[in-house]
């Protein structure tokens, strides 16, 4: 008998959806010590699915059909009390942001206490936290655990939601994408503490993921959903070598490959030069001790023309700091930004205005990039009309760029809020390239966006960087992205560059110990997507 | 626009307090014809209750149509609470847009000098400015302005100050737009929801200060206000009942309708708040 047995689950969407049904006749079972994994864009269904298991469904989204047995029994008729003890003590769950699913005003150790107390084993609850918090490999568990969330880092903080998770040593565990919002180092180490868990306790895991790297590190058995359906689902090894549905072969060529190619060294002439940049932040110092945060420094980069410097590094790393600094959102307090041999950091603003055709900036989060009030058209025009060139000249040359991004030019006057992730980030690249810039930073382009979206926008940018010439500084966190589009990297760690050179080399041959911990951490490194 | 109407319509108060809102500015709007002649003349015998001698809502002790007079202090009501709002509003979100895209020094000068204005009780500082530069309806209007716009000032620079650091701003920025230009047509529009809804609070708060300030006798002498007409119906309450009460419902009444359509306005433009609330009902 299986752990969990998920039969012909369907669950309606309210009326006016894009789609009838959030997922339809889903079926996938689980067996104790063993690992599956649901894989699917945002909006597929998969934690819909998740949901539905723990009975965390909204109101909004009935289930039509189908049945969830769980060690035998149906949890779609149970009720609400029942189901209630069953949560927490038989099936726990961990969520995708840690910094918001703990509770901020109390301790974590009561927090976890908590957890026991309810299901009425409160009492040896002092003996079994510092347990628990061991357990997840967390240092000093006594001081953990008299910490309150906001001391703890996005990554204890995820180990403390498993140590909770884990209290009552559930038979199955629901994981709704752990990792993502964490740093690729530490999802490595999140998702180790997973398997280790799992397999000492033979618990069953219902892992819920996007990244098909994670698959390939963590998964016994793999269920592939698109809208609402698993299309494909079979043993990892299967799946992610020979993939047979063609939405799953598509998932699998987007993935970023990661293999770094050699590429020809460029000798052109450099175009943008940073030296000695510093930026440091301060902050308290009335009451209690100041705090100085130095964001930048020791960061030298030159930027040669035509080039693709890739800045690497986790977050808090100051690669945007860096970055913002180029195009002065951020004023750093020392070194010279040199921009074809001028200085461009002691410019006053009116001074920087002609370099802003120049220099032109694509930013990471699509939803908050574009302003909401205006119309896309406007949006890429008003860059051009701030510099002068006439409105209907700057209207008829975006009409022109929505092509070169692949929109239709019907666009022009629809608002950013009817477009979706990926088309909105290519209204941000045009509004970027309206202004004919020779200089592109590019500040986590992809990092918003869905593997096969994310794989589209790096080809787009790939392409207009060859036809327009484009110099261009590409910040992202994730390795594979880096080594598909740059042509050399710098990784970043703590506001300085630690390393910088050839993407090739720099991936074959890491000189620097912090580079080869981020490489060993690119999450499904020893599998190789098959050419499909 | 539609869509905008459409969400409005779902709070059913707020289309209740449109219509009183309607009906209170065709009162005004029509008040020279259906009162033709200046409210203040004898229209009838004094102390005539609702009903006799072909007034509708009685005189007053000087035989005034307390009808005449409601109409035409509607106009004066109005009047006063969408000027001294509109003055209101110039002031407080130049200073709030001011101190929230600056942030700094800036921002803290700003702060204080609202902080300033809010320590001291609104109507006391209103009574002092009217008894100071006399009663007129510039000075009424001025002096309702002055004690209205920190809140808009703080709101706006609330809005500013989460906006300035959004992503599209930073490309206003990096697009090299001027500082006047981000605030005017990339921060300004996506605060006006927040704007639109606390305006429509200060006509109504503005309507009951001038009409206080009236009661107290510091209204513009020349002009017949819901305010002075139950100052005058004060003194004889027990007599005449209507000279107070029917005023006093106008103000009710108007005061509540622009509360409602406040409400609606906030929840049309908020969609999402108001889902919630209306998923909780």
């Amino acid at each position: 008998m299986s752990l969990l047995r998920v039969e012909g689950l369907t669950v309606a969407l309210p009326p006016g959806g894009d789609r009838p049904h959030a997922v339809e006749d889903v079926s996938f079972h689980l067996d104790a010590g063993e690992i599956l994994c649901v894989v699917g864009e945002s909006g597929s269904g998969k934690s819909i699915s998740a949901n539905a298991v723990m009975g965390l469904l909204p109101k909004g989204l009935p289930v039509r059909q189908g049945s969830i047995a769980f060690e035998g029994r149906e949890l779609l008729s149970l009720a609400p009390e029942a189901m209630r003890k069953l949560r927490g003590e038989r099936l726990a769950m961990i969520f995708q942001e840690p910094m918001t699913a703990l509770n901020p005003l109390m301790r974590v150790g009561d927090q976890i206490a908590e957890v026991l107390r309810v299901h009425g084993s409160g009492t040896d609850a002092a003996r079994r936290v510092p347990e628990l918090l061991a357990a997840v490999n967390l240092p000093d568990p006594a001081v953990i655990a008299r910490s309150h969330p906001f001391r703890l880092s996005g990554g204890q903080r995820q180990r403390v939601m498993i140590a909770m998770a884990l209290a009552l040593e559930p038979a199955l565990l629901i994981a709704d994408e752990p990792t993502t919002a964490l740093d690729v180092t530490t999802q490595m180490q999140i998702l180790r503490l997973i398997r280790e868990i799992q397999s000492r306790r033979g618990m069953g895991v219902l892992f819920i993921t996007h990244d098909f790297g994670v698959v390939a590190e963590i998964a016994d058995r793999v269920a592939v959903m698109q809208r609402g359906r698993i299309v494909e689902q079979g043993p990892a090894a299967e799946v992610l070598n020979r993939p047979q549905h063609s939405y799953t072969q598509a998932l699998i060529a987007a993935v970023p490959h990661g293999a770094a190619q050699a590429r020809a060294a460029i000798t052109t002439a450099p175009v943008l030069e940073l030296r000695g940049v510093e930026k440091t932040y301060r902050r308290g110092g009335f009451f209690g001790a100041r705090a100085v945060v130095r964001a930048v420094h020791d960061a030298d980069i030159s930027l040669r023309q035509g080039e693709t410097l890739g800045l690497v590094g986790e977050s808090g790393s100051g690669k945007s700091t860096l970055a913002r600094c180029v195009v002065r959102l951020v004023e750093p307090e020392r070194g010279t930004i040199a921009y074809h041999g001028t200085d461009l950091r002691p410019l006053s603003r009116a001074g920087w205005k002609p370099y802003r055709r120049r220099i032109q900036m694509v930013f990471q989060d699509p939803y908050a990039s574009l302003n909401p009030r205006r119309t896309v058209g406007d949006t890429i025009a008003e860059g051009p009309v701030t510099h002068g060139t006439p409105r209907a000249q700057a209207l008829e040359r975006a009409r022109e760029l929505l092509r070169l991004v692949q929109l239709d030019p019907g666009a022009m006057d629809r608002y950013p809020h009817e477009f979706s992730g990926g088309q909105r980030q290519r209204i941000g690249i045009a509004r970027a390239l309206a202004m004919e810039p020779e200089l592109l930073i590019a500040d986590e382009p992809v990092s918003a966006l869905d593997v096969s979206v994310q794989a589209q926008v790096l080809a787009l940018l790939a392409e207009i960087r060859a036809r327009l010439g484009l110099t261009m500084l590409f910040i992202t966190h994730d390795l594979r992205v880096a080594a598909q589009i740059c042509d050399r990297v710098a990784v970043m760690q703590r506001g300085a560059i630690v390393e910088q050179g050839p993407t090739a080399e720099v991936f074959a041959r890491p000189q620097h110990a912090y580079t080869r911990q981020l490489l060993d951490s690119i999450p499904g490194r020893g599998w190789t997507p098959p050419e499909l | 626009m539609r869509d905008f109407w459409r969400r409005f319509r779902r709070n059913k108060g707020a289309v209740v307090g449109l219509v009183i809102l309607l009906l209170v500015v065709l009162v005004a709007a029509t008040a020279p014809w259906l009162f033709p002649g200046s409210p203040w003349e004898m229209a009838g015998a004094p102390f005539a209750p609702p009903g006799e001698m072909g007034m509708l809502l009685g005189t007053d002790s000087l035989g005034r149509d307390v009808a005449a007079g409601i109409a035409h202090g509607a106009r004066i009501s109005l009047l006063v609470g969408a000027v001294s709002t509109a003055a209101a509003l110039l002031v407080g979100v130049t200073l709030g847009a001011f101190a929230g895209y600056l942030g700094g020094i800036a921002d803290d000068a700003v702060m204080r000098f609202t902080e300033f204005f809010q320590t001291i009780p609104s109507f006391v500082l209103a009574i002092l400015l009217v008894a100071i530069f006399t009663p007129t309806i510039t000075s009424v209007v001025g002096a309702i302005a002055v004690v209205s716009w920190p809140p808009v000032a703080r709101v706006v620079r609330a809005e500013f100050l989460s906006l300035r650091g959004r992503e599209f701003v930073q490309a206003a920025e990096v697009l090299g737009k001027s500082r006047l230009a981000i605030v005017l047509t990339d921060i300004l529009p996506n605060a006006l929801s927040p704007i639109v809804v606390l305006s429509s609070l200060m006509v109504a708060s503005a309507i009951l200060l001038e009409s206080a300030l009236s009661f107290l006798g510091l209204g513009d002498p020349n002009l017949m206000t819901w305010g002075f007409l139950i100052g005058s119906g004060r003194s004889v309450i027990r007599l005449a009942w209507w000279m107070s009460v029917f005023p006093g419902v106008a103000i009710f009444l108007t005061v509540l309708a622009l509360n409602l359509v406040g409400e609606g306005l906030s929840d049309a433009l908020n969609p999402r708040l108001a889902r919630q609330r209306g998923g909780a009902a």
